[in-house]
């Protein structure tokens, strides 16, 4: 599903390498957790796969389904499948939450070539999928994130990739600021998403998170490289020893 | 006595125009306000409000345009009096609905009593001071038609001005809101390829004046408006302007709170790209207490645009617990455009709470990547965020239906750009 090559990326604005050679291939239907200590550069990978600006990519390349990322505008990396989750969702004053997914989702169809959804179909969909993650009619018809909490944000950025249905998901730190029941609310969000044709990656500090989304795999990144990659049971370790044994190690 | 140059302007747009015939009241009016004018002179460059506007066009004796067709349908299937102006002539079918007079200015040139009498000219005169404001003064000289309402009740029925373009029309409307009486005026489009229009608005004690207006969206037009109103007691005046395009737009409100407890809300937005240069010139004055000011514009531009923010709150003695507020805020999308704001603030009343606020600024470029990142294409997230813009100015009307109906037209016409 998702498979990266020797990735390099500096920032564009400074001298600074950030990535310095990440190897990564993500299966369709496996869910992949990224940890690391602060600073290792797993944001800036969850930046770079989705087309943010400010960075530069100086080598190696990544691809969904054999296409290209690095080539496409943000917006054909989304209608490719692709979905970050983002740490710290944007609040967008004045555009209704409900506008923005409809028009996200029929973004995306007619890209792909396929029909709008219809505005009864629509909101039939988003009504269902938006009260398993409980979140209310006001918070659809609210602009979006605006006055949310920081575990409604995270909720919303779940109805989204609910909605959108995508490919490739990745999860950038969205246990951060939840609390246990909201984490437990988005987990199985991001659970019930979980399927034999979709590719999850989840980028986080800590093992509470793949306590409720199981990960197939777990890597440890540092200093912009991927330096240890294993089973669920690896997760475990950082949560007993810290990194610097895991960092030791391999050093 | 005038500067040469100015007594040359005057003698050259005088010259190409022609007095309607009127007589009594009406022709005094008239005379009364060219006197003004002979005085003023019309605008130029170095007039202290004429900084960042060039007037020439308006100045001229020919216009400069040809006008183009300006149909838009905002208000189409509202349930409404609708009231047409063609080249600058004023028709209606129908009666008014009731606690409605309505009647053309045109009708009642020659009439020697009509209630317009005592508002017609009248407030142009006092809001020409202490800033003179000669093309209103020149509009009421020579005003071809303009509509006359008189609303004596609270009226739901909303009256639609639907401009039909002319090349070079003067209109000048007249409004009298009575006492604890209401009415909704909307206009739409604009009324020529270079227009000038006045309209004067007196509301009385408890009454109270909604206003939209729909500029454009013809992108040649040069189009002169000013708004005078003069409010009493617990009287409410509400006016919003949403100008899409149009190649030079000045929009002069002049607004006296004349009664204690009387509050005025002008608002406006604009969305302008390459050759447009749109212009909002607000003064107004609190002379009562306790009255509430609020002053809400937002223009965004394209392409080396330019827009202009002139926003004067007045306190005068003895305005105590005046609440003024204005923003002025502008989206600039690229490099080229140009936003000059110039905000005032004048008190002379000691217990009074008066803000004001400008800003100019770029896209949000997270938000962008944001909606990109979930495939909204860049042109619609642009458009998206820029509704979110103006969606504070919009907000300023508020009637549900007719809000909806504004954004709606605005989103339709942004995608279309």
């Amino acid at each position: 599903m998702l498979n990266i090559k020797d990735l390099h990326v500096k920032l564009e604005e400074e001298d600074k390498q950030i990535l310095k050679g990440i190897n990564l291939e993500v299966p369709a239907g496996e869910v992949h957790a990224i940890m690391g200590p602060n600073g290792s550069g797993k944001s800036t990978l969850s930046y770079v796969l989705s087309g943010r600006d400010g960075y530069e990519v100086t080598g190696g390349e990544a691809a969904l389904e054999g296409e290209d990322l690095l080539e496409m505008e943000p917006e054909e990396r989304a209608a490719a499948g692709l979905f970050l989750a983002f740490q710290y969702p944007v609040e967008i004053p004045g555009v209704g939450n409900m506008t923005f997914l409809r028009t996200a989702v029929n973004a995306q169809r007619k890209a792909r070539g396929e029909d709008e959804l219809s505005a009864g179909d629509f909101l039939k969909e988003v009504r269902a999928k938006a009260k398993t993650l409980k979140i209310d009619a006001d918070m659809l018809k609210r602009p979006v994130n605006v006055g949310f909490s920081g575990g409604e944000k995270k909720r919303n950025e779940i109805l989204q990739m609910a909605m959108l249905e995508p490919k490739m998901c990745i999860l950038d730190e969205t246990d951060s600021g939840l609390d246990v029941d909201a984490m437990k609310l988005v987990s199985e969000g991001v659970n019930a998403l979980r399927d034999a044709g979709r590719g999850f990656l989840v980028i986080t500090h800590y093992q509470r998170l793949l306590d409720h989304i199981k990960p197939d795999v777990v890597h440890i990144m540092a200093d912009g490289r991927i330096v240890k990659s294993g089973g669920p049971e690896l997760a475990l370790e950082v949560e007993q020893n810290g990194y610097a044994d895991i960092l030791g190690e391999v050093a | 006595m005038l500067p040469e140059s100015k007594k040359t302007d005057l003698d050259q747009r005088l010259g190409a125009l022609t007095m309607p015939e009127s007589t009594g009241w009406l022709q005094s009016a008239r005379e009364a306000a060219r006197e003004r004018l002979s005085v003023s002179g019309l605008p130029a460059r170095r007039d202290e409000y004429w900084r960042y506007t060039d007037p020439k066009a308006f100045v001229q004796a020919a216009p400069g345009v040809v006008a183009t067709e300006n149909t838009t349908e905002v208000f189409a299937d509202l349930e409404a009096f609708v009231i047409t102006v063609e080249n600058g002539v004023v028709s209606f079918t129908g009666d008014a609905p009731a606690g409605l007079e309505i009647s053309t200015l045109a009708s009642v040139a020659t009439t020697d009593i009509h209630w317009a009498r005592e508002v017609y000219g009248a407030l142009e005169a006092a809001g020409s001071q202490p800033v003179v404001r000669p093309l209103a003064s020149l509009n009421t000289a020579y005003a071809q038609d303009g509509v006359l309402i008189r609303a004596t009740a609270p009226v739901e029925t909303p009256v639609v001005i639907r401009y039909a373009p002319g090349e070079d029309p003067i209109l000048h409307h007249v409004i009298r809101v009575t006492a604890n009486a209401s009415m909704t005026l909307l206009e739409v489009g604009t009324p020529g390829g270079r227009g000038n229009t006045v309209a004067e608005v007196e509301v009385a004690d408890g009454g109270a004046f909604h206003h939209i207006r729909v500029q454009g969206p013809d992108d040649a037009r040069h189009a002169n408006t000013h708004t005078f109103a003069a409010l009493g007691e617990a009287s409410t005046i509400k006016s919003f302007t949403l100008s899409a395009n149009g190649a030079l737009t000045r929009n002069e409100a002049v607004i006296t709170l004349t009664g204690d407890d009387a509050i005025a809300h002008v608002a406006g937005a604009a969305f302008g790209k390459g050759d447009f240069h749109h212009d909002d010139t607000v003064f107004v004055t609190h002379d009562a207490e306790r009255c509430e000011s609020r002053q809400v514009f937002k223009k965004v531009l394209r392409d080396g645009a330019t827009g202009v923010f002139q926003g004067k709150i007045l306190v005068k003695e003895g305005a105590q617990k005046t609440d003024g507020y204005q923003i002025s805020q502008s989206l600039l999308l690229d490099d080229d455009s140009v936003f000059l704001a110039k905000p005032e603030l004048e008190i002379y009343a000691d217990d009074v709470a008066c803000s004001h606020g400008s800003t100019t600024g770029a896209i949000d470029e997270t938000a962008l990547f944001y909606l990109r990142s979930r495939g909204v294409p860049k042109r619609v997230a642009t458009d998206l965020l820029v509704l979110s813009f103006l969606a504070e100015a919009l907000d300023e009307i508020e009637d549900d239906d007719l809000r909806e109906r504004v954004s709606d037209y605005l989103a339709d016409w942004l995608a279309q750009q």
